[in-house]
């Protein structure tokens, strides 16, 4: 298994440790997961799946509960 | 000691929210009574489609000028009542329901209702995450959607502003012959009562057509475009409007925010609020029978409520000749949202002894006592 995961958020290439949520990927890169209706940044608040805060679209699939899912390589996350 | 008004609501959901503010508007002094939530009884149950239908021609009459009078409200509606005239796709699956477009289509434009019948290629483009081979639709442009507790929120604080009292949290114990009895102890006397207790009001009203009927409502995240229409079945007539028997349709509705609303079931004598896994399952597949791209969607809540139908699927709107203080506005069943405003504005109409902008006759809840004295 290799030590780090490279994969893309919103665009820009970023090396995570393997092993790395989704979630710490989009923190890393100083990337909200998600922009709320009133337009406020949104980012992983219970960090077990539960508050649905932390939603982002991974390989063009929206409202990935981005703590709840690894980092895989050649990943596209966006902000959602 | 006891309140004086001109005119009492009983139920503030949006039917009695509309009647309240009608009420408050004519002048009269006017309390509502909310046991509960503000529109969290039957209109919570409620999809918030504002849709022409022509299942009787009293129906067609009633939710026609009811959608009228939205559209004239619409511009003056908070953001959060999320009302948008996205329009309705009534989907044909096949020939034989396509016969039944073309049928409708005459029918709505004698109404000055304007439609338009789109063949398959056309709601294919029209409605993409539809599954192809559908026959065609009847498009409805005026028909809208609105979130329907805002709505009743937004009707009610109008009401208010008008002069209105709200008496919240207590239940009524006792109505009748111009005095009611809460459950707090508060006594009001009033000129006119109006029941408008939605599945509640036959246990305020003994004696009235009728019964609750539970249904289910599930809602999506957010995804922007899946749904542009609300889309029914045309099947629905047949299916979910049955008399009697449980029943499931094709009914999705866009929210201005993006998510999908997912209906709709239909149940007689059920009494227990809970989900039923059965009509839940149910329900969806018929969904993804017409939308298979649904079942990748995350859905995020759903609940059941319970609407109050009447034999003929039309409301009780009017005097209860048997109490001249008693007046009902009720048993609006799937179309409360529709046809609230034209409801009230009935109602106020009658008070006030102004010529209805339609006939009040369909609806006068006499209709079933004259059934009654000829069986």
């Amino acid at each position: 298994m290799p030590e780090t995961i490279s994969l893309t958020v919103n665009g820009n290439r970023i090396t995570v440790p393997s092993g790395a949520t989704v979630a710490v990927a989009m923190m890393s890169a100083s990337a909200p997961c998600r922009v709320s209706v009133s337009g406020k940044p949104r980012g992983p608040l219970c960090g077990m799946g539960i508050c649905f805060e932390c939603r982002a679209v991974i390989d063009g699939v929206p409202h990935r509960r981005t703590c709840q899912i690894l980092c895989e390589p050649g990943m596209d996350v966006c902000t959602q | 000691m006891t309140q004086r008004y001109d005119a009492v609501v009983i139920g503030a959901g949006i039917v009695g929210a509309a009647c309240a503010r009608e009420c408050a508007q004519a002048g009269m002094r006017t309390a509502i009574i909310e046991q509960g939530t503000i529109g969290g009884g039957a209109t919570a149950a409620g999809m918030g489609h504002i849709v022409v239908m022509d299942d009787s021609p009293a129906q067609l009459a009633l939710t026609r000028y009811s959608q009228l009078l939205w559209s004239d409200l619409a511009s003056q509606l908070p953001p959060s009542a999320e009302y948008e005239t996205c329009g309705t796709l009534w989907v044909a699956a096949d020939e034989e329901e396509m016969a039944e477009v073309l049928r409708k289509q005459e029918l709505y434009r004698s109404a000055g209702v304007p439609v338009e019948v789109l063949d398959q290629a056309q709601l294919r483009e029209a409605e993409p995450n539809l599954r192809p081979g559908l026959a065609g639709a009847l498009l409805i442009q005026s028909d809208a959607v609105l979130y329907p507790s805002a709505a009743a929120l937004h009707l009610l604080n109008q009401a208010i502003e008008q002069g209105a009292d709200l008496c919240a949290g207590a239940h009524v114990l006792h109505c009748g012959n111009g005095s009611l009895q809460l459950s707090d102890g508060t006594t009001f006397a009033a000129d006119r009562i109006i029941n408008a207790a939605g599945a509640l009001a036959g246990a305020l009203t003994p004696g009235l057509q009728i019964r609750k009927r539970k249904g289910h409502l599930v809602i999506t995240d957010r995804y922007p475009g899946f749904v542009r229409h609300q889309l029914v079945e045309l099947g629905y007539l047949k299916s979910a409007h049955s008399v009697s028997g449980d029943s499931v349709a094709f009914n999705v509705q866009p929210r201005k925010t993006g998510q999908i609303l997912i209906g709709s079931s239909r149940q007689y004598d059920e009494e227990s609020p809970g989900i039923e896994s059965r009509i839940l399952t149910a329900m969806l597949d018929r969904v993804g029978q017409y939308m298979p791209g649904i079942a990748e969607l995350s859905a995020i809540r759903s609940w059941t409520g319970f609407r109050a139908a009447t034999p003929d699927k039309l409301p009780l709107i009017g005097p209860d000749e048997r109490d001249p203080t008693l007046f009902l506005a009720t048993g609006h069943e799937g179309l409360g949202i529709t046809t609230s405003l034209a409801t009230a504005r009935l109602l106020a109409d009658h008070f006030r002894g102004a010529a209805p902008a339609i006939p009040l006759d369909p609806y006068l809840p006499s209709r079933f006592a004259a059934e009654a004295a000829h069986a």
